[in-house]
């Protein structure tokens, strides 16, 4: 038994001797969803349940002086009437919520919502957060700090090459396919079932209880499948809590599912950036300094993103000056958007510096690699430089910023940027339980956006035990299950891998104890494989006859969070590199080929882990095109808040797709780490580089969109 | 308006100006009042009338003939999930249709949030629930977790149906062929890469059967 400790030690197996880890698993809850058999929270349809519409604001900023739901009342079907914002309360963007009304039918919700009459007095209203001279002659803009080196001025007045510019990229909402919401069902006076479409369904219990003055014991949340999130649904939000509280009040189930234009405008946005940008390098092309003014809102509160993203990536620039304004605007307010901050600082920054290079005449690739001793991860963005560079065979390919061969009015060009992100594990307890007959089962209360949480868990369990899939049996989505962190910041994948693989382990290691016992053999060299216990290579007996020594209750265990033991890890690096075809005739950008290069330490599922990739080049493909919130700026309202005006890429729109993972031998030993949050944030740099290579002039604002390209290309022949 | 085609057809027991005198949509009368046919209809119907008492309809649902109750403004989606549980439909919340909300009618790929269930009625309706029968699932359902195309799940089912639809259409599609038919539907995890292989490997086994048979 002596060899037993040292060879029990927690880790993952050395590459290569494992049979389902990594590989390409599909997964496990596919058919579920792509046959319309799971069940999200606004598919929950309860008999009795009543259907909620909202009144929303019209007006960005404005006190209500009346409003009266009486008549909205006596609309046949409708059932009640909740007022969210009474006479004198001040509503803060078009999309406040004041009131809901709950009907038998949507249709009649709808109609109650109509016959609501509500009287306004508007306020004061700033909506525009692009000019920030504007804001601030409106005292709608906020100092959010200053720092500079004091031998700043000095290197700038020695640098040999410089360039100054301006880059911005606009709010951008969440936009869901399942709105936020839920369904609320009192099973009686103190126990409440909520179905809600969430990021952290152990948060939720006690949000609700508050709301509606019960123990959080008397609440259960579930959350089987989420139609989406993108850092969006976290909190329960105020129309979580008004579902709940409907619900009580009614006592019948209530289902308040946002509709689309309430959607895009309430629950979440992503924080505008624009910048005045300096950069300065030496004679060779190394930067030695950096100067940047940039402001934008995140709507009523006023702020914009992070100051310690800025410059983004290259953040060893010795010499810099920085300044940060926050702009209050009447619009709705943020929430955290997948990466948060990193995409508009990759916009705004590495813009800047291809800008630089471009001016020197020096190849972006050059440039960038010049200078990735000014970031945290210098060879690694080398190594990923060069197996993007040879994917997209840019030395042959690449061209003087305007300088390629016309084709039919059209223009190609290449560009290129980096990103990077922590990922770290969150706090998730798992409990396992190892049946009798084999058969092993995982509870915690995490959730599954999308990236493959259950395929993932499922995978190490099979992994560990030497079992099918089939075998496996996950339990996920319930706060009655063990506490889970929320699902952002790509901390789920490493924070169920941990406990997961901890837990298996050491069920596992019991297990492997009695089958020593019973046929007197050495327990350290036991191993589980092919369903069968093997001493050595010699089979011993077969999983479920080792699981049969339990007798008839099961084994149990359980682990918690993260711990140094080498199962996960965190911080990644990363490049992306697009080819696009712009024509100069109409304005329209057309991706060819996105490629991202990616580190991420051990994979646990190929087939979601590259999933998760290509879904971040297509959001990012989004932004970069086409995608923004639009504000009227006479009556500040959000003027594309629907599915046809607000515009996505289809399925013609984003050319070719390359995820490659980086992945040598110390990226497996690395641990887990997760993967949601990289690959969506260098893509809008990357597409922008690519347009200005293409047509030799910088397009300042994102999304291009055929307009502001014109218009880039009309400004550089004047 | 999407479904102004299909209210012109009079396939069912209801016809175009009966729903409109009944239902009282007065938006939609007055957008429609160009056109010379509905001058009668638009003349009876009065601002604010009370919607329509609900009606019993029969839909046939997946080659079964299913007795709902429903207003005539209800969606065929809003029938199909609130009605009938069949929730593989999803809906998105918005009057315009992006695709998550699509089934067939009569062969044909729609929108089911465009289309009023009353106008069904004596149509062939099929949801993504009639691709799982059991331990048999469509090609396209098994296509789409072998490829991956599918994150969160929401759009899945009807982009299932759209390439279900697309696919039947045309077997040997094209893959320019498929990214045109396939166009009417969005995704917002970005999970387009994967439903077009799928698409194409079906279809490329498509075009050897159609060859095969010549």
């Amino acid at each position: 038994m002596s060899d037993t400790a040292t060879t029990r030690k927690v880790g993952w197996k050395p590459r290569g001797e494992n049979t389902i880890l990594g590989t390409r698993v599909p997964r496990i809850d596919g058919v579920e969803k792509a046959s319309g058999a799971a069940k999200y929270a606004a598919d929950i349809n309860t008999p009795g349940t009543l259907y909620v519409r909202l009144l929303t604001s019209d007006r960005p900023h404005a006190k209500i002086k009346k409003l009266d739901v009486k008549k909205a009342e006596k609309v046949p079907g409708v059932k009640m009437v909740h007022i969210i914002k009474d006479v004198d309360s001040e509503v803060h963007w078009d999309g406040d919520m004041i009131a809901a009304v709950a009907a038998e039918r949507i249709e009649q919700a709808m109609e109650g919502v109509k016959a609501i009459e509500i009287e306004y007095e508007t306020l004061d209203t700033y909506v525009d957060d692009r000019d920030v001279a504007a804001a601030e002659k409106a005292k709608r803009a906020k100092s959010l700090g200053k720092r500079e080196t004091k031998d700043f001025d000095a290197a700038l007045t020695a640098a040999a090459h410089k360039h100054t510019g301006f880059y911005g990229i606009p709010v951008i909402s969440h936009m869901c396919m399942e709105p936020h919401g839920s369904h609320c069902e009192w099973k009686d006076k103190e126990n409440l079932l909520a179905h809600v479409s969430t990021q952290w369904t152990s948060g939720i219990p006690g949000q609700l209880a508050s709301a509606t003055g019960v123990d959080a014991a008397n609440v259960t949340a579930i959350c089987n499948y989420i139609g989406g999130g993108f850092g969006s649904k976290f909190s329960a939000g105020e129309w979580g809590l008004v579902c709940a509280v409907m619900a009580q009040k009614a006592g019948r189930p209530i289902r308040l599912v946002l509709d689309r234009a309430t959607e895009l405008k309430t629950p979440g946005t992503r924080p505008s950036a624009f910048a005045e940008i300096t950069v300065g390098a030496d004679e060779k092309g190394n930067v030695t300094c950096w100067e940047s003014h940039h402001w934008g809102t995140s709507g009523p509160q006023g702020g914009t993103i992070d100051s310690g993203v800025v410059p983004y990536v290259f953040t060893k620039i010795k010499n810099y000056r920085r300044k940060r304004t926050g702009i209050a605007t009447d619009t709705g307010p943020f929430q955290a958007w997948r990466a948060p901050d990193h995409p508009q600082a990759a916009a705004l920054t590495l813009t800047a510096f291809d800008d630089l290079a471009a001016k020197m005449g020096m190849d972006s690739l050059e440039f960038f690699k010049k200078n990735l001793k000014l970031t945290l991860r210098p060879e690694l963005y080398a190594d990923e430089l060069e197996i993007g560079a040879k994917i997209m065979d840019w030395k042959a390919r690449w061209h003087p910023n305007g300088k390629g061969d016309v084709k039919n009015g059209t223009r190609q060009g290449l560009g290129l940027a980096l990103h990077t992100w922590g990922g770290g594990a969150n706090a998730t307890a798992v409990a396992l339980r190892v049946n009798p007959d084999g058969t092993v089962e995982s509870t915690s209360a995490t959730q599954d956006l999308g990236t493959g949480t259950r395929t993932c868990i499922a995978v190490i369990l099979a992994e560990t035990f030497g079992i099918p899939l089939s075998s496996v049996k996950v339990h996920i989505g319930s706060s009655k299950y063990p506490n889970a962190g929320g699902s952002g910041g790509s901390t789920t994948i490493g924070g169920v891998s941990g406990p997961v693989r901890r837990a298996g382990l050491e069920a596992l290691w019991k297990i492997l104890d009695l089958v020593a016992k019973r046929h007197k053999v050495d327990a350290g060299s036991l191993s589980a494989k092919n369903e069968k216990i093997y001493a050595g290579d010699k089979v011993v007996c077969s999983w479920q006859q080792a699981c049969g020594l339990l007798g008839a209750a099961p084994l149990e265990t359980q682990s918690r969070g993260r711990k140094n033991d080498g199962l996960t890890s965190q911080g990644v690096g990363g490049i992306q590199m697009a080819d696009v075809s712009v024509d100069v005739e109409t304005g329209v950008v057309r991706m060819n080929k996105m490629l991202c290069v990616q580190d991420c330490g051990t994979i646990i599922d190929r087939q979601t882990a590259e999933s998760q990739v290509l879904g971040g080049l297509i959001m990012g493909i989004s932004y970069s095109l086409s995608e923004e919130r639009i504000i009227d700026k006479a009556t500040g309202r959000y003027i594309n808040a629907d599915l046809e005006n607000y515009k996505l890429p289809r399925i013609g729109d984003i050319g070719e797709l390359i995820a490659e993972f980086y992945e040598p031998d110390e990226q497996y030993k690395k641990g887990v780490v997760g993967l949601g949050e990289p690959p969506v944030i260098s893509t809008g740099a990357a597409i922008s580089n690519a347009v200005a290579n293409a047509i030799g002039v910088r397009v300042p604002v994102l999304p291009l969109t055929p307009k502001r390209v014109l218009e880039a290309l009309k400004g550089a022949k004047a | 308006m999407q479904d102004r085609d299909r209210q012109r057809r009079k396939s069912g027991g209801f016809n175009r100006r009966d729903f409109l005198k009944g239902s009282g949509v007065a938006m939609a009368a007055t957008a429609m009042a160009t056109a010379g046919i509905e001058e009668q209809a638009v003349a009876d119907v009065k601002p604010n009338v009370v919607p329509a008492k609900p009606v019993e309809v029969v839909l046939n649902v997946n080659g079964k003939d299913q007795k709902v109750t429903i207003e005539p403004r209800t969606s065929l989606l809003h029938c199909l999930r609130d009605d009938l549980n069949l929730t593989g439909a999803k809906d998105v919340e918005d009057g315009s249709a992006i695709g998550a909300d699509t089934v067939l009618v009569d062969g044909k790929a729609v929108h089911s949030g465009s289309v009023l269930a009353v106008s069904c009625v004596g149509q062939k309706i099929e949801t993504v629930e009639s691709l799982r029968n059991g331990d048999h699932i469509d090609e396209v359902i098994a296509g789409f977790v072998k490829h991956d195309g599918l994150q969160c799940g929401y759009c899945t089912p009807g982009f299932v149906m759209a390439t279900r639809a697309a696919l039947n259409k045309k077997p040997d599609a094209s893959v320019e062929e498929l990214k045109h038919m396939l166009g009417g539907n969005i995704c917002r995890c970005g999970t387009y890469q994967g439903i077009l292989h799928c698409a194409i490997e079906i279809a490329k086994s498509g075009a050897v059967a159609t060859k095969g048979s010549n």
